[in-house]
C-alpha cells in the first residue's frame, strides 16, 4: 500500500488512471459499509441521554440510518456518542472507553455541555470533551432534539464517505495521549476553555 | 431541656431551630435521640452553610425527625471560620451520618471527629484544589483548565479499595451469611476472616 500512496503523492505526475479508479472503488465500498452500519456506544450522563433514547426509540428510530445495534461495550462500537455534561471525574473514564474502541472510530459530542461545558462553567466540569477525545461532529442544543442528533449522524455519514484508505491526509489514525497525558497542548486547552456568553463577568481568582 | 442549647428560633417555614454549643453537640444529640418524649430517631440530612457575610460563622445543620412522633427539628452548630473547623461526628448515633458527613467534609472542609472513614465523596480523592462550596473558592477552581484536564486524565479510573481499606472489613463479623459469601467470591481480593 505504501507504493500506492506514493503513486498519488508524486508532485507534477498524474497518478495511474486505472489504479486511482480502483482506489476510489475500494474507498467507496469501505466507506459505504462503515457509514451505513455505525454502531453507537452511548455515553449518556445527563438530560441529553433522554433525547438520545428518544432518537433510538421507535418514533425517530436511528436504526433507519444503520445504527441498528447499540453497543454497550466499547469493543464492538464504532461511534462514541457523549450525551451530556462530562465532569472531570469521568474524564479518564471516557478516555479509557475511547481507547478501548477499535479503529476506525468516530465521536459525536451531543449537546451544549459535551461540546463546550455549556452552563456549567465551574470547577467540576470538562469544558468540551474535545479536550479529552477527538470529536468529529458537534450537535448543538440544550438538549438537541432527536432531529438534531439524526442530522449530526447524517453529517457523520458524509464525513465518513469523504475518508480514504489511500490518502494519508484523509485516513483515520490513532492519536494517543502525549507524554504529559494530554490530547491538546495546555495553551489550547486553556483557550477552548475560555468563558463565553453570560459568564464573562466571572474571573478566576489567582 | 436540650443540653448545651444556646438559643432557639423558628425558621420561616415554621420549623423549630435549635443552636447548640459546639463542644456539647454529641451530648445534645444523644439526649434528643434517647430521651422518651423526644425520640428523634431519624437523621434526615447533615449539611453546612457559609454566609456571604464573612463575619457570620459557618453553620453545620442537622435535620432530625422523630418517626414515631412525626416531629421535625433542626439542630445547628456554629463554627468560627477563623478557628478550627471541627465538630464531633454523630455517626455513633445514626450510622446514616457516614456519607452525609463525608459530603460536608468534601464540600466545606469541616472535619468530623470520630468519623470512621472521613474522606472525599463527591470529588475524587486526589483532588487538591480545596473545598468547592467555601466562599473563598473561585467558581472555576484554583488551577488552570489545562492543569485540571491533566490531573483528571492522569487519574486511574479503575482505582478501587480493598476490603481492608473500606470500613466493611471491620463489620465482617456482623454481615449476613449470604453477603459474606458474595464478597468472598468478589474481585476485591482476600477477605480477612
Amino acid at each position: 500500500m505504501k507504493r500506492v500512496i506514493e503513486s498519488k503523492e508524486v508532485a507534477g505526475q498524474s497518478p495511474n488512471y486505472l489504479l486511482a479508479k480502483f482506489q476510489d472503488l475500494v474507498d467507496w465500498a469501505v466507506n459505504s459499509s462503515r457509514a451505513n452500519s455505525l454502531w453507537p456506544m452511548p455515553f449518556g450522563t445527563a438530560c441529553c441521554a433522554i433525547e438520545f433514547m428518544a432518537t433510538a426509540a421507535s418514533r425517530y428510530d436511528f436504526a433507519r440510518f444503520g445504527m441498528e445495534r447499540q453497543a454497550f461495550s466499547p469493543r464492538q462500537a464504532d461511534v462514541l456518542i457523549c450525551a451530556g455534561r462530562l465532569p472531570f471525574k469521568l474524564a479518564p473514564v471516557i478516555r479509557r472507553i475511547f481507547d478501548q474502541m477499535p479503529q476506525p472510530k468516530w465521536v459525536i459530542s451531543m449537546g451544549a455541555c459535551a461540546s463546550t461545558g455549556g452552563i456549567f462553567d465551574n470547577y467540576a466540569m470538562v469544558q468540551g470533551i474535545d479536550t479529552i477525545v477527538p470529536v468529529d461532529v458537534y450537535v448543538p442544543g440544550c438538549p438537541p432534539r432527536p432531529e438534531g442528533l439524526l442530522y449530526g449522524v447524517l453529517l457523520l455519514h458524509k464525513k465518513i464517505k469523504g475518508e480514504s484508505l489511500f490518502d494519508a491526509e484523509r485516513r483515520r489514525d490513532e492519536h494517543p495521549l502525549d507524554e504529559r497525558g494530554l490530547r491538546l497542548s495546555p495553551a489550547e486547552i486553556d483557550e477552548v476553555s475560555e468563558p463565553f456568553g453570560n459568564s464573562v463577568h466571572q474571573f478566576r481568582s489567582s | 431541656m436540650i443540653p448545651g442549647v444556646l438559643r432557639e428560633t423558628v425558621a420561616r417555614d415554621g420549623e423549630r431551630v435549635v443552636y447548640v454549643e459546639r463542644e456539647r453537640l454529641l451530648e445534645a444529640m444523644t439526649w434528643l435521640k434517647q430521651t422518651p418524649g423526644q425520640d428523634y430517631d431519624y437523621l434526615v440530612d447533615v449539611t453546612a452553610v457559609e454566609f456571604r457575610d464573612r463575619e457570620r460563622p459557618l453553620e453545620v445543620v442537622y435535620f432530625l425527625r422523630s418517626l414515631t412522633r412525626k416531629a421535625d427539628l433542626r439542630v445547628k452548630v456554629e463554627l468560627d471560620a477563623a478557628g478550627e473547623l471541627a465538630v464531633d461526628s454523630v455517626w455513633g448515633l445514626w450510622h446514616g451520618a457516614d456519607w452525609l458527613e463525608r459530603e460536608v467534609f468534601d464540600m466545606f472542609g469541616i472535619t468530623f471527629r470520630g468519623h470512621p472513614d472521613l474522606r472525599r465523596i463527591l470529588m475524587w480523592e486526589t483532588y487538591a484544589e480545596g473545598f468547592p462550596l467555601r466562599k473563598d473558592f473561585p467558581l472555576r477552581g484554583r488551577f488552570s483548565r489545562a492543569e485540571q484536564v491533566r490531573q483528571a486524565l492522569n487519574a486511574n479510573p479503575e482505582a478501587h479499595y480493598s476490603l481492608d481499606e473500606l470500613s466493611i472489613a471491620d463489620a465482617w463479623g456482623d454481615l449476613p451469611d449470604d453477603m459474606r459469601e458474595r464478597l468472598k467470591r468478589g474481585e476485591r481480593g482476600v477477605v480477612p476472616e
